[in-house]
């Protein structure tokens, strides 16, 4: 461990696109430091043209992801201390995204994919309608609630090898997503959910390894989603859609 | 690289093969404890529809599952595509079908 170390052996990957380098840095280690933290000093103190995304610093917005010694990891909720490996730490963009610059990446194609897997509410009422009561105990909206608290952070993509092995994949985020809306009785288009996480790149795709859930910073299990998915699909096959 | 109907496939196929497997290793408890001679094994099959019926679903269950199985593997750690994917299906599908229905040929055809 580093604590009695006064400096951290920090590897920080510099490029865009087109390809790059790890670059190091001397980063004073500081009591209660998160991964952030570091690549904050890094830009404030040394290089000032680094690029990287961040918001709320505190686990609720999603943009902070990099992949720190090889993992994908929410970067403002994770101490240095829990990740560093003889005193050294790598800090890279995500995996399984294009790169814009250094440890910002393209997360285009990322919500794409939401949009693809229908992963956007379909509403069945106006404004001009009475608001209609959800029953928090109702078998759908346990299901629902247990995979609603996504912040979309990428985590769970970037760890997700059959994303990686077939870029068409949907990915665990967007297809959870899809899960909450199966289940939420004030959407209206499960059909057409259900047909497109039946496409290709869809949840059949998935080998059910659990890497996402491994991952997921809020403990959310993008799998057992892909699962309920699955089973739906093939239901409704039976059926005869 | 699996569309819905590629998966359902998978799955209906894995589910005749899961009994016809029990089947079959019950088949061979029965003729190894009960010390059969090959001879006498082919007297029981040769000529037999219900074993040709069985070992025929069997291989051609394991055809379709295996290619499909195969081709997910091709996809995604070699990333092969298109013509050359479907390629690679349909012919492994073929020589299993042809390797497995020939030898059930050969102990159940008179
Ligand atoms: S369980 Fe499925 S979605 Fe999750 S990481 Fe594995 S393949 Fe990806
Ligand atoms: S499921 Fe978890 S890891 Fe994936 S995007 Fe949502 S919060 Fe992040
Ligand atoms: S900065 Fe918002 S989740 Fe990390």
């Amino acid at each position: 461990m580093s604590s009695d170390t006064k400096t951290l052996d920090v590897s920080v990957w510099r490029g865009d696109s087109a390809g790059g380098k790890f670059e190091r840095f001397q980063v004073p280690n500081q009591q209660s430091q998160t991964i952030l933290d570091v690549v904050v000093w890094i830009q404030q103190k040394i290089d000032p043209t680094l690029a990287y995304r961040y918001a709320c610093r505190v686990g609720m917005c999603g943009s902070c992801a990099m992949m720190v010694n090889g993992e994908p990891r929410w970067t403002c909720r994770t101490h240095v201390l829990k990740v560093i490996r003889d005193n050294r730490i790598e800090v890279a963009p995500l995996r399984n995204l294009p790169v814009i610059k250094d440890l910002a990446t393209d997360m285009d194609p990322f919500f794409t994919k939401w949009v693809k897997a229908e992963g956007v509410f379909h509403p069945t009422s106006s404004r001009d309608d009475d608001i209609v009561k959800v029953n928090p105990s109702s078998d759908d909206r346990i299901l629902a609630d247990a995979a609603i608290e996504c912040i979309n952070c990428a985590v769970c993509y970037a760890s997700c090898d059959t994303v990686q092995g077939n870029p068409e994949y949907l990915g665990p985020a967007a297809l959870n997503r899809a899960w909450t809306l199966v289940n939420d009785e004030k959407d209206g288009k499960r059909a057409d959910i259900l047909d497109a996480v039946s496409q290709r790149g869809g949840c059949h795709n998935c080998h059910s390894q659990g890497s996402c859930a491994k991952f997921c910073p809020n403990e959310l299990s993008p799998i057992t989603s892909i699962a309920g998915l699955k089973r739906e699909t093939i239901k409704s096959f039976f059926k005869g859609r | 690289m699996l569309t819905f109907r590629l998966f359902m496939l998978q799955r209906v196929t894995a589910l005749i093969m899961a009994p016809l497997v029990l089947g079959h290793l019950a088949v061979m408890v029965y003729a190894i404890r009960g010390g059969l001679s090959t001879g006498a094994i082919l007297s029981r099959t040769q000529g037999s529809l219900p074993w040709a019926i069985f070992y025929g679903t069997f291989v051609v269950a394991v055809s379709i599952h295996a290619a499909i199985g195969v081709r997910v593997i091709a996809a995604e750690i070699f990333h092969m595509r298109g013509l050359l994917l479907n390629a690679l299906s349909w012919a492994l599908c073929a020589f299993l079908l042809f390797a497995g229905l020939r030898a059930v040929l050969s102990v159940t055809a008179l």
